[in-house]
């Protein structure tokens, strides 16, 4: 086609250098938004108010279809489960007896050391799941609310039961949020229990599993085993402290005999995350660039 | 300049379903890849020019939403890939379904396979025949089957924009 045009017409850029040129406009755009926000503000802008509302249309549907799937699957099972509930509330309330009653004596003591109730204090701001990473790889997906809400880079997110991820990009009326068990997230995480720290990594190995993995865990004492659980750590300078990130399944001692890694299951249902909550509260750290 | 537009429509559309619709019927939470089979498309149909045209946008679209802060990278390889199949709109019939489908299975792979040693390969993750098994291939045959279905339908809107075309 090219050559042809070249004959009759005057002249006609060849298809490889425009190749060269697109390649290097690339190149060029990844070195700039990787070292400055100039020019990601203004195509944030343009997908705000081009891929956003249309997403957020659409999404809707997914969502119906996905859940009358659901329903037809689930049906089944819910049968059972509910015979099991049954015996789990009558446990459940025996326990809950229990708590109330440490609950008044954790008041008294709070009000004995004058702490302050921290999760109270933070301000959330509810958001829809509109969209998912379209390739395989990675599990961000976007959300409805972004800077005109007040949500900003590095904001927690957090469902229920507890911690989602982390916001790490925004438009003006979206925000991208890598999720826990991205491959690329790593967290600063503390067992419970034993106030050891670790680092939990998600894994697309586990993902299937619907598993985590947590390493570097100093226990020498064996203390930490299935089913303690794991929360963000105070030392974490982009996670906000004491979110539940899920309950450990298995716990391994690491070739080097010190250390212990292992998996851990997330509290957050992933698979059928729809909405979410943003904690408007940031970590306050020294005004630190490095990750985690 | 009509042809520019209905290209751009087309790769938006499909980057919204990919995004949603497509997310939600995934199997085994693998989905597959539309924005591949447009590019491809357009690439063994109307050459590199368009190939590389439609690549870049839907590369452009992919990065801006789910970057990482990034622009840039996934429209250099999406325009690649239309570009490399552009060269193939020689050998190119419309009657022949099975050079459409082998070149967006290539080309889903190719993609598949620059994604994980970019981002995965680089951080370490050394575990190739998991990641074959568990996300490549699995995408490869989910994406050639929707080609099945989505191939006739780009190629009778490719007949539309050039009897338009030849009408002027």
């Amino acid at each position: 086609m090219a050559r042809l045009n070249l004959e009759r017409r005057k002249f006609v850029i060849p298809d490889r250098y425009i190749l060269l040129i697109v390649t290097g406009f690339c190149i060029l755009l990844m070195l700039l938004t990787c070292y400055t926000d100039a020019i990601s503000m203004p195509l944030s802008m343009v997908a705000s108010y081009t891929v956003v509302p249309f997403e957020k249309g659409l999404n809707t549907v997914g969502r119906k279809f996905e859940e009358r799937l659901s329903e037809l699957a689930s049906l089944k099972m819910v049968m059972s489960e509910n015979d099991e509930l049954k015996e789990e509330i009558a446990k459940l309330k025996m326990e809950n007896n229990q708590l109330a009653e440490d609950r008044y004596e954790l008041n008294e003591l709070r009000t004995l050391y004058q702490l302050d109730d921290r999760f109270k204090s933070y301000e959330t701001i509810g958001a829809r799941v509109i969209g998912k990473d379209p390739g395989n790889w990675f599990s961000v997906f976007t959300i409805d609310k972004g800077s005109d809400d007040g949500v900003t880079v590095d904001m927690n997110v957090i469902s229920g039961s507890g911690l989602v991820g982390i916001v790490t990009e925004v438009g003006d009326n979206w925000a991208a949020v890598r999720s826990c068990i991205d491959d690329d997230s790593n967290i600063s995480g503390m067992v419970l229990s034993t106030s050891d720290t670790v680092m939990v990594n998600g894994d697309l190995k586990l993902m299937e599993n619907d598993e985590i993995s947590f390493s570097q865990l100093t226990d020498i004492d064996d203390k930490v085993g299935a089913g303690d659980e794991i929360v963000t750590s105070n030392i974490s300078n982009k996670y906000l402290p004491g979110i539940t990130i899920g309950y450990i399944t298995s716990v391994e001692t690491d070739a080097n005999n010190l250390t212990k890694s292992g998996t851990l299951t997330p509290t957050v249902d992933f698979r059928h995350i729809n909405t979410v909550l943003v904690i408007k509260n940031l970590k306050k750290s020294k005004g630190s660039v490095s990750s985690n | 300049m009509r042809r520019k537009i209905i290209e751009f429509l087309i790769v938006f559309i499909a980057f919204i379903l990919q995004c949603t619709v497509f997310k939600a019927v995934n199997m085994g939470g693998i989905s597959p890849n539309l924005l591949i089979i447009v590019t491809a498309a357009f690439g063994f149909i109307k050459g590199q020019r368009e190939g590389m045209y439609v690549g870049f946008i839907a590369g452009i679209f992919t990065d801006i939403l789910f970057g990482n802060g990034m622009i840039g990278l996934y429209a250099l390889i999406y325009s690649f890939l239309g570009y490399l199949n552009g060269l193939f709109s020689r050998i190119f019939y419309p009657e022949d379904i099975k050079l459409p489908i082998f070149l967006i299975v290539i080309s889903d792979f190719l993609f598949t396979f620059i994604c994980y040693i970019l981002t995965f390969l680089l951080r370490s993750r050394l575990d190739l025949p998991f990641y074959l098994l568990h996300v490549m291939i699995p995408e490869m045959v989910y994406t050639a089957l929707v080609t099945l279905i989505l191939y006739r339908f780009l190629l009778g809107i490719e007949k539309g924009i050039e009897e338009k075309e030849e009408a002027e």
